[in-house]
């Protein structure tokens, strides 16, 4: 797969992939967190490794990440990622305990932990789910995996595979936003890391693979 | 009159040549390793960020060399000898090669953090050059600076704090 040759149409094509998919995230975040929740137009980039991590504000930005591996015919990673502020803005609603913290005293708070994971997994789910009826691919997400820490060591992961074949990964980036609070509000970040093998079998599904 | 230091940033499947006073860094290593070869007579160090254990394995066409632990260093020590610095004199340290996450396929690219520093400590014995200290593993990552007067590695992390080695 030549990322460069990529034709506009495909381009396109992952665009309202991530279009669709956090758009039905978007109304599970409405209803997990009963508030008014939006979008914004995803961002498709080929980008070099050290773009990635300008995407989401530097290799050492601290960032709140949940991975999924996608298991199925068109396998990937999909990252939700939230500033720490955000998560924990999150967990509050989640929790409805205004005065819980990620880290209890220096140690994370399992009980935050796991609602983030469980909020992961609904909203991931729900990402998902659309693909997979969009392209008539079935795709399946990981159970949640969660980590607090720096964005490059985070990303690295779901690079590894890509980075076997070459130095730059597709990217389909959408953002959601929750629109009524000023301050804290909870805003996630979706990112799409289709295999390299992927790319093919969206683009055969959706009838699109000669469009070059 | 004192020349300003700068610092010099290493990317991802990249590398670089510092001289003193300037320090050299490389940020958000995860599996990734971080490995600095340095000899502190000449303060002149080099670091490289690799992300990949074997360049053997690659399905790529043109390889980037700088990506993978064996020809990463191959080129690091070329480069720090074609800057006056002697294989024999030469020392190194490293850091990273975590596992972010658990997952449960055990599949091999999961355990890439550990092959990358085993690939690296493989390949700094086969040109017998010493590891004077290292920070490997655990499942957290790293931002590393080195300064190549004092031969400092100072290592921050998020949850652990900050250390010299």
């Amino acid at each position: 797969m030549n990322y460069e040759q990529l034709s506009l149409i495909q381009l396109d094509a992952l665009r309202e992939i991530g279009n669709i998919g956090a758009g039905n995230a978007a109304t599970s975040m409405s209803k997990l967190i009963d508030k008014k929740v939006d979008m914004e137009v995803p961002d498709i980039k080929i980008v070099a490794f050290d773009e990635v991590m300008e995407m989401v504000g530097g290799a050492d930005n601290l960032v709140v990440g949940i991975l999924f591996e996608i298991h199925g015919k068109a396998p990937g990673m999909v990252y939700l990622l939230f500033s720490l502020e955000e998560a924990e803005s999150l967990t509050k609603h989640l929790t409805n305990n205004e005065d819980i913290k990620l880290f209890d005293s220096e140690a994370d708070n399992e009980i935050a932990f796991s609602a983030l994971r469980e909020a992961g997994n609904i909203l991931a789910g729900s990402y998902l789910s659309a693909l997979s009826d969009f392209t008539n691919i079935n795709m399946q997400p990981s159970v949640p995996h969660l980590s607090v820490d720096m964005a490059g060591a985070i990303l690295t992961v779901g690079l590894l595979q890509v980075s076997e074949v070459t130095d730059y990964a597709i990217i389909i980036n959408t953002k959601i936003n929750d629109l009524n609070e000023k301050h804290n509000g909870i805003n996630g970040q979706f990112l799409l890391l289709p295999s390299p093998e992927s790319f093919t079998k969206i683009f055969q599904a959706l009838g699109i693979q000669d469009y070059e | 009159m004192n020349k300003e230091q700068t610092i010099i940033k290493v990317g991802i499947a990249d590398l670089n040549i510092v001289t003193a006073p300037d320090v050299i860094r490389t940020s958000g290593l995860g599996s990734c390793v971080g490995i600095v070869i340095y000899d502190v007579g000449k303060q002149i160090a080099g670091m490289a960020h690799v992300m990949l254990p074997d360049s053997k394995h690659a399905k790529q066409q043109t390889l980037n060399h700088y990506k993978y632990a064996d020809t990463a260093v191959d080129i690091l020590i070329e480069k720090l000898c074609m800057k006056g610095l002697r294989k024999p004199l030469m020392k190194a340290k490293l850091a990273g090669g975590a596992q972010m996450f658990q997952f449960n396929s055990g599949s091999d690219m999961m355990r890439i953090g550990q092959r990358n520093t085993e690939a690296v400590l493989q390949k700094l014995a086969e040109h017998n050059i010493p590891v004077i200290s290292s920070d490997v593993g655990g499942n957290f990552g790293r931002t590393i600076e080195f300064d190549p007067q004092t031969a400092n590695l100072r290592i921050r992390t998020i949850t652990k704090g900050e250390e010299i080695i």
